[in-house]
């Protein structure tokens, strides 16, 4: 990558430099990536580090406000609920990053097979993608979990199939506008075969914008997936789970008991924002002219 | 004229793989089920033969294909059979839920767009003030907002702490009776009918559902809006226009909005798209009595003719819907031909 500033004379050239005048031009992209590393902090550790077990309960000690004990308060079961918030985020992180890995793994394969051969199957790829499309994507999730089953496997499996049109839209384009590329007609001409030109030729190229989506799709995904759980989909009580968490304090928000929907809601809140604001921030690194 | 309609048959016939897409993949969802449906409708009682019987009168020991041939006959026909939990066709079930969604879903999108539009046409304008900026912050917030925690926070703080809306029970207090149905929408049939203290009402109960929609829809309206009214306002024709003297008005909207609106379009459709899924989250919070709260129901019932219904109606109603805007292109745009797409 260049140096896209222009102004070559006091900064040295090369990604790096590029990245580090991105993060001081826009500290919002420095705060996501620090947000985002107090989120993986606490899907690692945070079932390690809670004052609480997160599935004990304790009837005595129900619906109690925030205090010095319980941060975030109790629930109707008396279960702490700052302890349950953090110890989902593994779980609400783990659907999402499988579920994204996935369909970039597969999206991937088929854009890249379909912009490098073009034919009959980039004709039935866009057919079938239109198709999926076609339907509102978190009421297909719905009916595919429904059809295969209501586990947290095919939670993933639901949000990986909604998700990957995009890949495969994403990586179609930017392969074949490089298929008769000059780097790309060497390596063939070298002796590379169709598959290792494809590869680690052309496909690396599809990377930037990949990760650009990746992190945009990720917040999506916890979304998606929380919605799911929200209607009783997938995750099953008393698994700590943020979407099923609001739910459950859905029922006493109407007697004031804010505290039981509020943080898991946050917290939720919170990571999409966070993988959203890395996305933009990513953009402004990968294309600085694409900003908006 | 004769490449107009040309264009427009062309549109039509690209919607028929997708249609039969969507009845294959619903097709396949049905037949998907968990464990042997025969099984599932004999009930727990049933022994070997009965099962058999429900089997066959299911139609479910004949080979696939003839399976589905059978299936879109039933489609064809209107019949997407029967729910489990009301013993009503599904169709019958869905029409008269439709409307309450609708209902929700349009005012939602209306209230939306009067907000976003002008915010996103503003942020243009005047790109780097501070409407520019609350239009950044409310874009990257509004898409990271998870609608059933919007709808909640906002019962607990316009029902419980502040009492200005109604408890979050459905369309209607139990004080007053429905409107005579003429067309499913409660605000219009109240209306028609001339009875205002039910119309109030019924806005009062739509209120806090349609702002939780409009939040969520707000952003990507509003960012579209924003990125092609900048796009349109640095084109040649509006230097021109500026240049020959034109009010500053007419340069902004009659030239520059003019030409912003079709990706804005566009986004609508999309925004349609989500709208109808979070649409479900929603009506389960507020106990909407719409198609989404339906399809939950089911879901939790296990009530599949229901949910794959449901999941059929939906594909249907935004094909449609993508139609429509595809068509209405023509109406914005006249140079738009449909072979460019």
């Amino acid at each position: 990558m260049t140096d896209a500033t222009g102004i070559p004379t006091r900064k040295p050239d090369g990604a790096g430099a590029h990245l580090i005048h991105v993060l001081r031009e826009n500290p919002v992209t420095l705060l996501s990536f620090g947000m985002f590393a107090f989120f993986l902090l606490q899907a690692f550790f945070g079932a390690y580090l809670v004052p609480h077990d997160p599935l004990a309960t304790n009837a005595a000690n129900a619906l109690q406000p925030p205090n010095w004990t319980h941060w975030f308060g109790t629930d109707n079961l008396g279960r702490d609920v700052f302890s349950r918030v953090v110890v989902a985020t593994r779980l609400d992180l783990t659907i999402s990053v499988l579920a994204v890995a996935i369909s970039f793994v597969i999206g991937s394969v088929l854009g890249a097979v379909a912009g490098y051969w073009g034919g009959w199957i980039d004709a039935v790829l866009n057919r079938v993608l239109d198709t999926i499309m076609a339907f509102p994507l978190f009421v297909l999730a719905m009916g595919i979990v429904a059809a295969l089953g209501n586990t947290v496997e095919n939670i993933i499996y639901a949000t990986a199939l909604i998700n990957i049109p995009f890949y495969a839209r994403l990586v179609r384009a930017e392969v074949n506008i490089r298929r008769e590329a000059g780097f790309a007609l060497a390596a063939r001409l070298s002796g590379n075969s169709h598959f290792r030109t494809l590869a680690f030729h052309i496909f690396p190229n599809a990377l930037p914008p990949m990760m650009v989506q990746v992190s945009l799709n990720m917040g999506w995904a916890i979304l998606n997936a929380a919605g799911l759980s929200f209607i009783g989909l997938g995750v099953r009580p008393p698994t700590p789970e943020w979407g099923i968490m609001v739910a459950e304090g859905a029922n006493f928000i109407i007697s004031g008991h804010w505290w039981v929907a509020l943080f898991p809601g946050l917290w939720l809140m919170l990571a999409v924002f966070t993988f959203n604001l890395m996305g933009d921030g990513l953009r402004d690194i990968v294309d600085p002219r694409r900003r908006t | 004229m004769v490449g107009r309609a040309r264009a427009i048959g062309i549109r039509l016939a690209q919607t028929v793989p997708v249609l039969i897409g969507v009845v294959v993949i619903s097709f396949i969802l049905t037949r998907a089920l968990p464990g042997d449906p025969a099984v599932y409708f004999a009930g727990a009682m049933a022994d070997e033969a009965s099962i058999q019987q429900v089997r066959e009168a299911l139609g479910l020991d004949k080979p696939l294909m003839t399976q589905f041939v059978l299936y879109v006959g039933d489609l064809a026909r209107g019949d997407l059979g029967r729910s489990l939990s009301t013993g009503q066709p599904v169709l019958t079930d869905l029409a008269m839920r439709l409307p309450a969604s609708l209902e929700l879903t349009l005012s939602a999108l209306i209230l939306s767009c009067l907000i976003a539009i002008p915010l996103g046409v503003l942020a243009a304008v005047r790109q780097g003030s501070w409407i520019d900026h609350l239009c950044r912050v409310l874009v990257t917030a509004g898409v990271s907002l998870p609608t059933f925690f919007t709808g909640i926070l906002l019962v607990y703080v316009f029902y419980y702490l502040l009492g200005l809306a109604p408890a979050p029970l459905g369309r209607l207090d139990f004080l007053y009776f429905e409107p005579p149905r003429v067309t499913g929408f409660y605000l219009i049939d109240s209306l028609l009918a001339g009875d205002l203290e039910t119309f109030a009402a019924a806005l009062r109960q739509l209120a806090l559902p349609t702002i939780t929609l409009a939040l969520f829809t707000l952003a990507p309206i509003a960012r579209m809006t924003r990125a092609a009214m900048l796009q349109a306002l640095s084109s040649d024709y509006i230097r021109t226009a500026r240049a020959a003297g034109l009010s500053r008005g007419k340069v902004v909207f009659g030239y520059g909005f003019r030409n912003a609106l079709l990706p804005v379009v566009t986004t609508l459709g999309m925004v349609f798209s989500f709208v109808l899924g979070a649409n479900v989250l929603v009506e389960k919070v507020f106990a909407w009595p719409g198609i989404g709260s339906y399809a939950v129901e089911a879901l939790v019932a296990s009530d599949y003719a229901a949910v794959q219904g449901f999941v059929l109606a939906m594909a249907i109603l935004f094909v449609t819907l993508n139609l429509i805007i595809d068509l209405s292109y023509a109406l914005i745009d006249p140079r738009i031909g449909f072979d460019t797409k």
